[in-house]
């Protein structure tokens, strides 16, 4: 099939219905929440438009300093751990009979067809006293006497991890199919060993798209709100959870749209960083 | 027992779904040519379905008024699409349930018509705190439901019923007990209040509720879990994981009756009573149907069906209500209860927020 550039309007016709989309469900809304991070809340009512920023004074203070870099902290412990375990069990995953492939496959999509609800709430019993885990340890002999493994930072850990990692599992899985098994092959021939192979090699070859998919589970992990809910105590709450409540429980807009936008505003910038070190390595 | 079991969320809980109704409820709903009708917003889920089922069928018989029932979100969700919607001139619903500081919060804006008494006769058998007036006098609201807040605690783990609120504050409770997760739900300043300094009045001034924060600080330790979603702490509650917190006085009850270890005990300095009005948006051209509407739900038999049916506590007095007295202590109790300070959420709210937040979080 040969491609031309457009020429008449009419050949742009394909993208005008994902631009629509874009525009109606991603930059209207945007724009709406940046305009309304700028307007004065009336805490008798609801807010009138205005041009403020008290909205960002009151988020610049300690306490919210503290629930970002907890939230950002949060975020990237979940990406590496995801990163960490995906990327051994997507290599050893690809190096199996096709069949089994598919079986592993399929088991990761139908966790993603689990809402976040669902995960939450049997992790709190698997973490529970009463139900838990630690009933088989007690059974087993290991431990004396069942107890609760949550509210902690160990569980909302264990919730999102488990909850990101088929999405990492899915990103990795296609880089590494695609990796020529020569290479490991060669490394294997001149006196490797397999794990050897796979740091030296393996690890190195997808150095891109292991920081893609850091960053797509610092993101994904980054809007969680329901899980350090449901397995985390009030200090491991996420800034999400805090924008939640202003926004369904407070009816305070203006600020909840203030420390939304100043969330993706950092998240934005790390991004960045991330992408600009990642080249500068690259250059060196 | 599904229903039952989902009850205290969709009734009271803003879930995602709320967003969903929202967004039909926004378009221009086709209402049937009827000669008389009504549009009543009552929380979606567990309340619409018993409304549907057990109020509004008979209604219609008895007035005549056809009445087309609109799930709205708990919260302020509602509140702001009332507010936004008569700003053009529209109501999408005429009647709605509100709570006490939405109330408050569209007096501010004059979102509610003023009611009429005189076409209301049955309005002076509502106990007085349950008529919402303007400061002007003007009124505002009818009470339409209420409901308790108690101290809940699981029979295995204590054989013995708590007595008062102070059993929160008790070192023996370390890390046993489920709390409401918010300032404005929870009421644990007033009950602070009611049980160290003498009543609900001390937390008129800043000082005063400085001192209940502060006494408030104390009962952290004993915290396991601050909660926003009912069910989590139900599921807890009921198999002693938590055996100890604050919940509805008529889930516990309902849980209890399926054979479930648990009992709502009303403490001796009162359990906390909230309420749901009823208002009528002043974009409304119902005015009428509206009346009468609230007047046939302030009868002593309707209330009474509620508090069998769905399980609220009556607004009318007591006495008026053909309740047996173990059907009256399903829902509710003689003991003096504490009322929320509404107003102090309406004035300060920013500030009870932040510092609330700062002490559960920090």
């Amino acid at each position: 099939m040969r491609r031309e550039a457009p020429q008449k309007i009419g050949d742009y016709a394909p993208l005008f219905f994902p631009a629509t989309m874009l525009i109606v469900f991603f930059v209207v809304p945007f724009a709406t929440m940046i305009a309304v991070s700028f307007f004065q809340r009336q805490q008798a009512g609801f807010y009138v438009p205005a041009f403020v920023l008290s909205n960002y004074e009151r988020f610049i203070s300690w306490f919210f300093a503290n629930v970002l870099g907890f939230s950002l902290m949060l975020a990237v412990v979940v990406a590496i751990c995801c990163v960490v375990l995906a990327l051994p069990f997507t290599y050893l995953l690809t190096r199996m009979q096709r069949k089994v492939q598919i079986v592993w496959l399929v088991a990761l999509l139908s966790v993603l067809s689990l809402s976040e609800v669902i995960i939450g709430f049997a992790w709190s019993t698997l973490f529970s006293r009463t139900a838990g885990i630690t009933n088989l340890l007690v059974m087993a002999g290991i431990l004396s006497e069942a107890k609760a493994l949550l509210p902690s930072f160990g569980a909302v850990l264990t919730g999102m991890v488990y909850q990101a990692f088929p999405y990492t599992v899915l990103v990795l899985y296609p880089a590494l199919v695609r990796l020529d098994p020569t290479l490991t092959e060669a490394a294997r021939t001149l006196g490797a060993s397999p794990v050897k192979a796979f740091f030296t090699v393996v690890v190195p070859a997808l150095r891109n798209t292991i920081t893609a998919t850091l960053i797509m589970v610092f993101i994904f992990a980054l809007g969680s709100y329901l899980l350090p809910q449901l397995l985390g105590r009030p200090q491991h709450w996420t800034l999400s959870v805090l924008i939640t409540d202003q926004a369904i429980y407070q009816s305070n807009m203006p600020f909840a749209a203030a420390m939304a936008v100043f969330l993706v505003l950092v998240t934005l910038g790390l991004v960045a960083l991330t992408v600009i070190a990642g080249r500068k390595g690259e250059a060196a | 027992m599904k229903d039952l079991v989902n009850k205290p969320v969709s009734r009271r809980v803003v879930l995602a779904g709320g967003a969903a109704a929202t967004a039909m409820l926004a378009m221009p709903s086709i209402l049937r040519a009827q000669d008389k009708s009504l549009k009543v917003g009552v929380y979606g889920g567990y309340f619409k379905d018993s409304f549907d089922k057990n109020i509004f069928p008979e209604f219609t018989k008895v007035t005549g008024i056809a009445v087309e029932s609109v799930a709205e979100p708990t919260g302020e969700a509602w509140l702001v699409q009332l507010e936004q919607a008569a700003k053009a001139g529209a109501a999408p619903a005429d009647v709605s349930m509100m709570s006490q500081v939405a109330m408050l919060k569209g007096q501010s804006t004059d979102l509610w018509a003023p009611l009429d008494v005189a076409k209301i006769k049955n309005a002076g058998n509502l106990i007085d705190r349950f008529v919402n007036k303007y400061p002007d006098g003007r009124i505002a609201g009818i009470g339409a439901v209420s409901w308790y807040i108690t101290l809940v605690t699981n029979t295995d783990v204590y054989k013995e019923a708590p007595t008062s609120w102070e059993a929160l504050w008790d070192p023996a409770n370390a890390d046993k007990l489920g709390l409401l997760a918010l300032v404005s739900n929870s009421f644990l300043l007033e009950v602070t209040a009611k049980t160290f300094f003498g009543g609900t009045n001390a937390l008129d001034t800043e000082e005063g509720l400085q001192k209940a924060f502060d006494k408030l600080a104390e009962v952290k330790p004993n915290v396991r879990l601050w909660y926003r979603d009912e069910a989590q702490f139900e599921q807890s509650l009921k198999s002693g994981e938590i055996p100890m917190g604050q919940y509805y006085h008529d889930v516990t009850g309902l849980a209890a009756a399926d054979g479930n270890p648990v009992r709502s005990t009303f403490p001796k300095e009162g359990g906390i009573q909230d309420s749901g009005c009823w208002a009528l948006s002043r974009a409304s051209t119902k005015v009428e149907e509206a009346h009468v509407f609230i007047d046939y739900m302030s009868q002593p038999s309707i209330q009474a069906i509620l508090s069998r049916k769905v399980g609220t506590s009556p607004t009318v007095k007591r006495e008026l209500t053909d309740l047996t007295a173990e059907e009256f202590a399903a829902v509710s109790s003689d003991i003096e209860p504490i009322i929320p300070r509404y107003d102090l959420y309406q004035t300060k709210s920013d500030w009870l927020n932040q510092k609330w937040t700062e002490l559960i979080v920090g």
